[in-house]
């Protein structure tokens, strides 16, 4: 399983929120041998639940231990695959870029492209902020990259189900 | 009613049905060992001569009696010891419950004197565990930790207590013993087609593990083999599930598995497999395991179907359920062709066994301890080739007689299971042990002496490590690294008689009969050293990575 090739899958996990949680479920990782591609986790409509959003490629092999091992655990209350087609899925970056008058048309222009905004302005550099697909992330940074990155951070992907449903419609476990 | 922490988990455990806890005291415990000693006419606790042996003895008493077993142990030191003994439970899903102290809460985090991050260690070698931080919740907490620990597929669950709690006072009402969670119902669509599947096929083979033991369902599984005419065989979990001289019974498969049910499983066109989860070492190489068979995988773990070996049709749930409403559902078979096809494997098998009458063979000392053993024998044995002589050639005719570490394969659990198993049944126990193994835990003969629990130890003693130097002898060119015990010097009989128990030596098959017979019908505890040739092979044997028709079954050298 150390490879993972094939299609790349969301899970949405609704986990108690309680201390050591997280840490049951990465360590779960490590014991089956599964390498993730993101990991997010924060606060729900509900505060005695947080939801963990993974982001991972496997074949269906893969796709189905993650689900079932997510399942085995005692503090995951429900677990969702969100496959591409039903997801709105989004992430967002911090990219410092070096502020250099050469580049500066450039910069502007790859911003205006990607509906990125400004959000700090120095001598040195400029901070931008983008949101969108994992995808666009990939193609903004591609295309910043040549101008001059310091730094980056990706927020790894949140996502939901298209449509009116919601994660608590899925089975009860436990 | 307002109770110390340490009261709480002790009037828990009584009102949870436990009578015997196996431990260690120690610094971040006294609390609760005060405890203990008060409610010392309710509640047994047996003092080990070390935590790793309490771990094995609270497993051993869970396999044989099918209770959760109880073991205690100090912060520390106190708790890594019990990782072994947590992991061995958790590979074989045995029901056990492991309780931990630690420094207070305004210590934890500090790097206090022996205080570790016991449930941090211990989150992939348990099926779940906590860490306590409120007194009133502590009572329920230990509710859910049994609740857990014998729900769906059995395992280990651990609770860390710091020393805090044990002292702070808290509410406290007794409740019945905890019930496990309801197991899902099979999906019936699932089990016809398991049982058209049988219907259509003519060489079924049906495979048991530990699950057929732990969801009781020994009688369906031969129902069904007689309805629809199916062989039976076992990984080494499942072993005293079906009783050995049952006519579908052909034994353990795999590696060192016998090979009529090695050899069936190969040519079935159809396994069944309940409450197993397709160990490698059942199956040999996954790739070509029994490929002209559709498989039917019935258990209740979800996370089983198809991990290992993909399912044709995969029915989860309760197995007693799922075996019940397949019976009723499948038509009355007859396989006359497959079964004289195992009855010619069967004969096979027995032209392969070769035995020097007058030497002291592991086969003679296998069969005289079936010679004075009873149905209700349990019979424990720690891990190597004594261990696959015991699962070849003991003769089981209840469940829960074979205590054996499957998964981990835990060298040195022996003695502290076979301890716990005789606490839990009441009967005199076997131990099948050899030199390697029983050198990692013998402290525990301690045990066995302080309490009076009778345990033959039959030490097949060939002074080295015999499974890791059959394997250099077949692949590694003869090169004995590190497995010579001879060097040792070690006097097992002077040994046993340090301890306060008897010791016996026995080079020949009639002084071997006459030690166990003696030894296995007093209360005695007696450490039988059986001489054995060094370079006895067990076989048949897979060679690594191989399929079942690669199966070694005469002696030849690498």
């Amino acid at each position: 399983m150390a490879e993972n090739t094939g299609n790349k899958f969301v899970i949405a996990v609704y986990v108690e929120n309680k201390f050591g949680v997280l840490t049951r479920v990465t360590s779960m990782f490590t014991r089956r041998g599964f390498n993730i591609d993101s990991l997010t986790v924060g606060v729900t409509e509900s505060p005695e639940y947080s939801r963990i959003t993974i982001t991972m490629s496997g074949d269906g092999y893969a796709r189905a231990q993650m689900l079932n091992q997510l399942r085995k655990l005692f503090n995951v209350k429900k677990v969702e695959l969100l496959e591409d087609v039903d997801a709105i899925e989004r992430e967002l970056v911090l990219v410092k870029i070096r502020n250099n008058p050469d580049n500066h048309q450039r910069v502007l222009s790859a911003l205006d492209i990607f509906k990125a905004k400004i959000i700090n302005y120095s001598v040195e550099a400029l901070c931008i902020e983008v949101t969108g697909t994992p995808d666009k992330i990939d193609a903004l940074i591609e295309m910043i990259k040549p101008l001059g990155i310091i730094e980056l951070c990706r927020t790894g992907v949140v996502a939901l189900r298209k449509g009116g449903g919601s994660i608590l419609e899925q089975p009860d476990i436990n | 009613m307002k109770l110390t922490g340490a009261q709480i988990v002790v009037e828990t455990l009584i009102e949870q049905g436990v009578t015997d806890v196996f431990g260690y005291p120690g610094g971040q415990v006294l609390n609760l060992y005060d405890a203990i000693y008060d409610a010392g006419d309710r509640i047994r606790h047996m003092l080990t001569a070390h935590e790793q042996g309490a771990a094995h003895a609270a497993d051993g008493y869970s396999r044989a009696t099918g209770k959760v077993g109880v073991v205690i142990a100090t912060s520390g030191p106190g708790a890594t010891n019990l990782v072994t003994g947590i992991a061995t439970a958790m590979l074989d899903s045995v029901p056990m419950v492991a309780i931990t102290g630690n420094v207070p809460q305004d210590l934890i985090g500090r790097d206090s004197f022996q205080e570790i991050d016991i449930t941090g260690i211990t989150l992939p070698i348990t099926k779940h565990n906590y860490f306590i931080h409120d007194v009133n919740k502590l009572a329920d907490k230990i509710r859910e930790a049994f609740k857990i620990a014998k729900s769906g597929r059995p395992g280990p669950v651990l609770i860390d207590i710091p020393k805090d709690i044990q002292t702070a006072i808290g509410e406290y009402e007794p409740q019945k013993p905890v019930e496990p969670f309801e197991n899902h119902m099979p999906d019936m669509e699932k089990v016809r087609a398991a049982a058209a599947l049988i219907d259509s096929r003519s060489r079924p083979f049906i495979h048991i593990g530990g699950g057929v033991i732990g969801s009781r369902s020994w009688d369906l599984v031969t129902e069904l083999a007689d309805k629809i005419d199916a062989v039976i065989g076992c990984s080494l979990m499942g072993l005293s599930a079906v009783p050995t001289d049952h006519p579908r019974f052909l034994g353990m498969q795999g590696m060192h598995g016998h090979y009529a049910s090695s050899m069936a499983s190969n040519d079935a066109d159809l396994i069944i497999a309940i409450g197993t989860r397709f160990s490698d070492r059942a199956t040999g190489n996954k790739a070509k395991f029994a490929k002209n068979a559709r498989i039917i995988h019935i258990d209740i773990d979800f996370a089983e179907i198809s991990k290992n070996i993909t399912a044709n049709v995969g029915v989860c749930g309760d197995i007693p359920t799922a075996l019940r409403e397949i019976i009723d559902t499948v038509h009355e078979a007859n396989h006359m062709e497959w079964i004289d096809h195992v009855e010619d494997l069967r004969e096979r098998e027995m032209s392969f066994i070769v035995d020097d009458p007058k030497l002291l063979t592991p086969l003679k000392v296998m069969e005289t301890v079936n010679k004075y053993k009873t149905a209700y024998t349990p019979v424990a044995t720690d891990v190597g080739q004594h261990q696959m002589w015991a699962a070849q050639y003991i003769r089981f005719q209840k469940p829960r007689k074979m205590i054996s570490s499957g998964g981990l394969g835990t060298m040195g659990f022996g003695l502290g299971a076979a301890i716990g198993a005789a606490v839990g049944t009441g009967e005199h126990t076997v131990l099948i042990t050899g030199d390697g193994s029983f050198g990692m835990n013998l402290n525990e003969l301690a045990t066995a002496v302080t309490y009076h629990v009778p345990v033959t130890v039959v030490l097949i003693n060939n002074g080295v490590l015999g499974m890791v130097r059959q394997w250099q002898t077949l692949f590694f060119n003869h090169h004995y690294a590190d497995t010579n015990l001879d060097v040792r010097k070690t006097d097992f009989v002077k040994l046993a008689e340090a301890f306060g128990a008897v010791g016996v030596r026995a080079e020949t098959p009639g002084e071997f009969e006459a030690a166990f017979e003696r030894a296995i019908h007093s209360d005695d505890v007696t450490v039988i050293d059986c001489r054995i040739d060094k370079d006895e092979f067990v076989l048949p044997m897979l060679p690594p990575g191989g399929a079942i028709d690669d199966i070694i079954t005469v002696k030849k050298e690498g």
